[in-house]
């Protein structure tokens, strides 16, 4: 359809290097997990792209909502001996119907006040999880957490066997993205994120969209949350603090907001620069601190948003060089001269 | 008649914004509404386009009471606007600023653009298309892959008017279109305004420049402090004579 464009190559290439991954890392199995981990956050990034990158509402939920995915499969299958599966489809029902829910009062609230909604949203959904102890056990999280039951020949308590399953959710998310992007859908989302009086004015029933918008991305949170606690097997409350938000936020912003492909490249690139400070434990958000601060005044569309400028700029400058004529507002027809002096004067003055 | 007010009002706390304002617009006439600075003529849009809820008064479109709709349903109706500060999606291009016009009437779904069904491309098609015809008719084709933050002023306008004859409007509400422009820019303009009500669509807007109005308008409407004072033909506007007393100010006496 498309011509093959440099950013085709670098979507070829990180879809490359993450089916490689595996099988470059064989016998590393603590680097497979890291990246397996760093693929399910990618997720919940992608849920977070679509609420503040393509709707720019700051939902302070997310890691909450990725604590519900995380609780309900948790919950699900060890109390209840449900079927990973069916507790999975009841993890992302769950996530979808509250974050409608949530939504109701979000289509009532604009910037720093669904900001602030969502945090408190967020900080209800830990209190829960961590109080709660008669159902979640609270501070002592859930153990035992099965493996997603094969079917055939797939056996998915090979490591390798449960990353390309979330690397399947991974990519399904990333193209559901660039399909919204390429849609209406994602012309709506935009407009509102760009301006609500606009929005409005074109007809775009901003409520509603932005209601959907949050409901989609708790639906990929808790998506993600469910695959993480089978990836993990274990889970804890603090794995859907609000610190959790922060960290997918600080994925985002590194990848770049609103692109199809920031929240891969960010919660890798992310991720890895995280293990590699994990000596500074709890003290690398000294150094990530800055590094976030840096990002939002110099790059502030992230890695990917950087480059797809730079792409897009030079490729207009190409347009423009190989254009035979400078543009110009072309009229069609005569445009019939207009009789001097017959009309009074401009009154722009008493305007 | 397109469009029927009855006294319609508007007060902001103890303010009347707009104070019992009645207008009948034909379909096909350009209607001109003129004041002076704080008139209410903006507010005036706001309350016809569903920006702002009437406090009183009723605004009948098509038949169809469309008194205090949100904007989206009054777009949706046929009713467009644009702004006096001139809004664009400024980081898309001209292309993707028109095509959000058609927003309001696709009917194409996430699941649609995710699966490609055969519906969603159509639409799609069609969307480019009534896109591309929106940007010829304004004459700024030659733009369409430029960023919209980054054309030229008079560009800018024409986008704006591009984004909103997407939405394929029956009554279009343009908020000072010639502001900012230069003379010869505000002619061009004038004559784009008089080929859009040449298709059949009904031109009310809001100006100061008045040569453009003079000549463009069938009808023209002056409010000030948010109350009619005249409405009529620019012949008679001109000869009017509370409309020459308002805008030169001569009687500050009646401003409580």
């Amino acid at each position: 359809m498309s011509k093959f464009t440099i950013q085709h190559l670098g979507i070829a290439v990180v879809a490359l290097l993450l089916v490689v991954a595996p099988f470059a890392l064989a016998g590393q199995d603590y680097v497979l997990r890291l990246l397996t981990m760093a693929a399910t956050y990618a997720i919940a990034v992608y849920g977070f792209n679509i609420i503040l990158g393509l709707t720019g509402q700051l939902s302070l939920a997310h890691g909450g909502f990725f604590g519900i995915g995380i609780y309900m499969v948790g919950l699900l299958t060890t109390k209840q001996e449900w079927p990973f599966w069916a507790a999975f489809a009841a993890a992302i029902v769950t996530t979808a119907v509250l974050g409608f829910l949530c939504g109701v009062v979000a289509l009532r609230t604009r910037e720093e006040y669904f900001a602030i909604f969502t945090m408190a949203v967020g900080f209800i959904i830990y209190l829960v999880l961590s109080r709660w102890e008669s159902v979640t056990n609270g501070m002592n999280g859930i153990s035992g957490i099965p493996f997603p039951e094969g079917f055939g020949i797939v056996d998915f308590e090979n490591p390798i066997v449960m990353y390309f399953l979330v690397l399947l959710f991974l990519a399904a998310a990333a193209y559901i993205t660039h399909a919204i992007r390429r849609s209406g859908v994602g012309r709506t989302l935009i407009a509102i994120r760009t301006s609500e009086d606009l929005a409005n004015s074109i007809g775009v029933n901003v409520g509603l969209n932005k209601q959907l918008a949050f409901a989609a991305s708790t639906t990929f949170a808790g998506i993600a949350g469910g695959l993480f606690a089978t990836v993990q097997g274990f889970v804890g409350p603090t794995s859907a603090s609000v610190n959790l938000t922060f960290e997918l936020l600080m994925f985002i912003l590194v990848g770049g907001l609103g692109t199809v492909m920031g929240p891969i490249v960010g919660s890798f690139v992310v991720t890895f620069l995280f293990e590699t400070m994990q000596d500074f434990q709890s003290y690398r958000f000294i150094v990530l601190g800055p590094v976030i601060i840096a990002l939002v005044i110099f790059a502030p569309r992230g890695i990917v948003g950087y480059l797809n400028a730079f792409v897009a700029r030079r490729r207009r400058a190409r347009a423009r060089r190989s254009g035979t004529s400078a543009p110009s507002v072309q009229d069609r027809g005569p445009s019939p001269e207009e009789p001097a002096g017959s009309s009074p004067s401009d009154t722009r003055g008493a305007s | 008649m397109l469009l029927e007010v009855r006294g319609l009002g508007k007060q902001f706390g103890g303010l009347n914004a707009v104070k019992d304002v009645d207008l009948d617009v034909a379909e096909g006439e350009i209607t001109a509404i003129i004041g002076p600075n704080g008139a209410g003529k903006s507010t005036f849009f706001n309350l016809l386009s569903g920006f702002y809820r009437p406090t009183s008064g009723s605004v009948v479109f098509k038949g169809q009471d469309i008194t205090a709709k949100k904007p989206y349903r009054t777009v949706r109706e046929g009713i467009a606007r644009t702004f006096q500060t001139t809004h664009l999606f400024e980081d898309s291009t001209v292309l993707d600023n028109v095509l959000s016009g058609r927003i309001v009437r696709s009917r194409s779904t996430v699941f649609g653009a995710v699966l490609q069904t055969p519906g969603f491309r159509r639409e799609e098609r069609l969307n480019l298309d009534k896109a591309r015809e929106a940007l010829e008719f304004t004459g700024i084709a030659d733009f369409a892959d430029e960023l919209a933050g980054e054309v030229p002023q008079e560009v800018q306008k024409r986008v704006a008017l591009a984004i909103a004859l997407a939405t394929e409007p029956e009554l279009l509400l343009l908020d000072e279109p010639a502001g900012g422009i230069t003379e010869e820019e505000t002619t061009r303009f004038g004559e784009l305004i008089r080929r859009t009500a040449a298709r059949g669509i009904t031109v009310c807007l809001v100006e100061h420049k008045m040569s453009m109005i003079m000549s463009l308008a069938d009808r023209i409407l002056v409010l000030d402090h948010g109350q009619t004072i005249a409405f009529g033909t620019p012949d008679e506007i001109k000869r009017d004579p509370k409309v020459i007393e308002a805008y030169l100010g001569a009687d500050d006496e009646e401003e409580d």
